[in-house]
């Protein structure tokens, strides 16, 4: 029981550094540039599909995990030099509008040439299999790479943006937008590098999640609804919010789908009232901190 | 170019003559998608009323299109089967009886709404877009979830909801039906829209402060709206339940949130017939480009695309002379 339940905290954690990747992206482009973004989920997908592709060509899963990255933030740049510079004087139904309608162009797209059987990635030979952790337990060692990649990325975007002169640019854009650009930054590219930046944390976490489930049309956008939840929770435009939303988030679905049915079937005999709570959960806590505090944990005061 | 109160006559006119004539030369399949397109403009009617008149962007009614259709499934399964739904204190039994059936999808809709709405409501601009698509994904998880009601399968209907006096089997009597509530949906907004409540709503839209100023609660307002337009997407929920014969948790979906949207968007915000004018062009689209190329919807995109940067007011946009007004 209890060696059980430590892996199902490991696998909260292991989703919840995923969710992060996504939310760090979508919480920094809206706090730089004000933009609400639904095709950030397709670029999650774009990733996974790059990842797919070269490790069928290659064999190479290292390769494909810097695919992923590239492509999605290629895809990225692409989209934001056409479509999203356009949208960030516009109002957020238009930047809802336009971006939905970059889900459906990215979904078809990507449907016309992989086709609509879902792709496997294979987790490489040396991180497949278990690890015997203390206790006695073991787990999946690709799943533990992930929590340490996830920390690792956390980690290297908190020194970025407090350590590096780009990083103050981007507080700074988050702050004054105008004042930034009277500064001489140039702020067009500033812009592009955050976006591309985003779009790449999202596609890596595409191939990551890819290799543990399946890559297909459409795996984006549960994750983004998902990781709107996290920022709702953690507090728009931070990223500390967006972490310890992703984790909270990650924690509370994960134990939830394991606890809730078991509780259930100890209190009425059917795990069915579990099972229904625990897929509504997440969105349960996501009311009550609307209830307690509108603007999120680590969001400003109200 | 024409006055928004001719187009607005124009295109509910067409879309009767369409389905009526189709059913003359005997061509039952147009009649349905003219249904189809009836039922998609109700939807977008109540959308619009919370989006256009409210200002108050969900990206969630999926959830009320969902419940208004799962009301009409579980009735409909308890009918089929002979089994109540509660035996307690009162004995409630399933019907297929559209004049039960479409007040309770109306209420639970309005129900669910008022939930969403005063949690959502605690919040504005792109936070308020965010929740909506959450919640809204939290009920297609809990249909998905739902085993006694079909859990991802759905439910099958096996014979449509009956109503009074109408055979609702033919497809035209169940066309003038769908477009009989598509009329009174049109007719409810159009008055609101012009009593002292729909006024005030236009208002807060424009300038929230002001509204508060003169001692009107802007929050109440948006709440009655968004409830009011949670009950009309229901009710079309509710036919579309009928319509197929069959419920499942995709009518929950984002994605129908997004085509709910894209009605209106492409009709045109705001403007009464906008909806209809959007879900005409959808199913018309739908039917043409869906039967040339499997992948339609990446067109459906480009044009969304085009739409939301070059020709912000839809089509009703460009087919009223007169730009700036936004209710009839």
């Amino acid at each position: 029981m209890t060696s059980l339940l430590i892996e199902q905290i490991l696998n909260g954690l292991q989703l919840g550094v995923m969710l992060f990747l996504m939310a760090a992206g979508l919480t920094l482009v809206f706090g730089v540039m004000g933009l609400i973004n639904l095709a950030h989920g397709s670029l999650f997908m774009v990733g996974a599909f790059a990842a797919a592709f070269v490790a069928n060509q290659t064999g190479s899963y290292l390769l494909a995990l810097i695919a992923s990255a590239c492509a999605a933030a290629l895809a990225g740049v692409l989209v934001e030099l056409v479509v999203i510079r356009r949208l960030y004087q516009r109002d957020h139904l238009d930047q809802v509008l336009a971006t939905f309608a970059l889900i459906l162009i990215f979904s078809e797209g990507t449907r016309m040439v992989f086709g609509s059987f879902p792709l496997y990635l294979n987790i490489p030979e040396i991180l497949s299999g278990p690890i015997s952790l203390p206790f006695g337990i073991e787990y999946s060692l690709f799943r533990l790479v992930l929590i340490a990649i996830g920390l690792i990325i956390a980690f290297g975007l908190y020194l970025l943006i407090t350590r590096t002169r780009i990083g103050i640019q981007i507080q700074a854009g988050e702050s004054d937008r105008e004042m930034i650009s009277a500064l001489g930054v140039n702020i067009s590219f500033l812009y592009t590098l955050v976006f591309a930046m985003g779009a790449g944390l999202a596609g890596l976490a595409g191939a990551l999640v890819g290799t543990l489930q399946s890559v297909e049309v459409g795996m984006g956008e549960p994750v983004l609804i998902t990781a709107f939840v996290v920022i709702v929770v953690g507090g728009i435009g931070s990223i500390q919010g967006a972490l310890v939303g992703a984790i909270l988030i990650g924690l509370v679905q994960t134990l939830g789908a394991y606890l809730l049915p078991i509780w259930s079937t100890a209190l009425f005999g059917s795990q069915d009232v579990g099972s229904i709570l625990s897929s509504m959960i997440i969105y349960i806590l996501m009311a009550l901190v609307l209830l307690i505090r509108p603007k999120g944990l680590m969001g400003g005061a109200t | 170019m024409m006055s928004e109160r001719n187009l607005t006559l124009v295109v509910w006119l067409t879309l009767m003559v369409f389905a009526v004539v189709a059913n003359m030369i005997g061509e039952a399949y147009w009649v349905t998608l003219a249904t189809r397109a009836a039922i998609f403009a109700l939807a977008g009617v109540g959308l619009n009323l919370a989006l256009g008149n409210g200002g108050m962007i969900s990206f969630g009614h999926a959830a009320y299109f969902g419940i208004g259709g799962y009301v009409v499934g579980i009735l409909a399964t308890h009918a089929q089967n002979y089994m109540p739904i509660y035996d307690g204190w009162v004995l409630i039994a399933g019907t297929q009886q559209m004049l039960i059936t479409w007040p309770l999808a109306i209420i639970i809709g309005g129900l669910a709404a008022l939930l969403v709405g005063s949690l959502c409501l605690r919040t504005d601009g792109a936070y308020f877009i965010m929740i909506t698509l959450a919640f809204g994904q939290m009920f297609y998880y809990f249909a998905i979830s739902w085993s006694a009601y079909g859990g991802e399968d759905g439910m099958s209907i096996y014979v449509r909801g009956g109503f009074p006096g109408l055979n609702t089997l033919a497809p035209l009597p169940f066309f003038l039906l769908s477009f009989a509530l598509l009329t009174l949906g049109l007719l409810v907004v159009r008055t609101l829209n012009k009593s002292p409540f729909g006024l005030a709503l236009n208002a807060v839209r424009f300038s929230p402060a002001r509204v508060e100023t003169v001692g009107i609660s802007s929050k109440r307002l948006k709440l009655i709206a968004f409830v009011i337009s949670g009950m009309i997407t229901a009710l079309a929920g509710a036919l579309f339940a009928d319509l197929n014969r069959y419920v499942s948790p995709a009518m929950f979906s984002w994605t129908i949130s997004g085509e709910i949207m894209i009605f209106v968007i492409l009709g045109g915000v705001a403007r009464l017939i906008g909806p209809v004018l959007g879900a005409i062009v959808f199913v018309a689209l739908e039917e043409t480009l869906g039967g040339l190329s499997e992948f339609w919807h990446i067109y459906l995109g480009i044009l969304l695309l085009v739409i939301v940067l070059f020709a912000k007011g839809g089509i009703a946009g460009v087919l009223i002379k007169k730009k700036g007004a936004t209710n009839v």
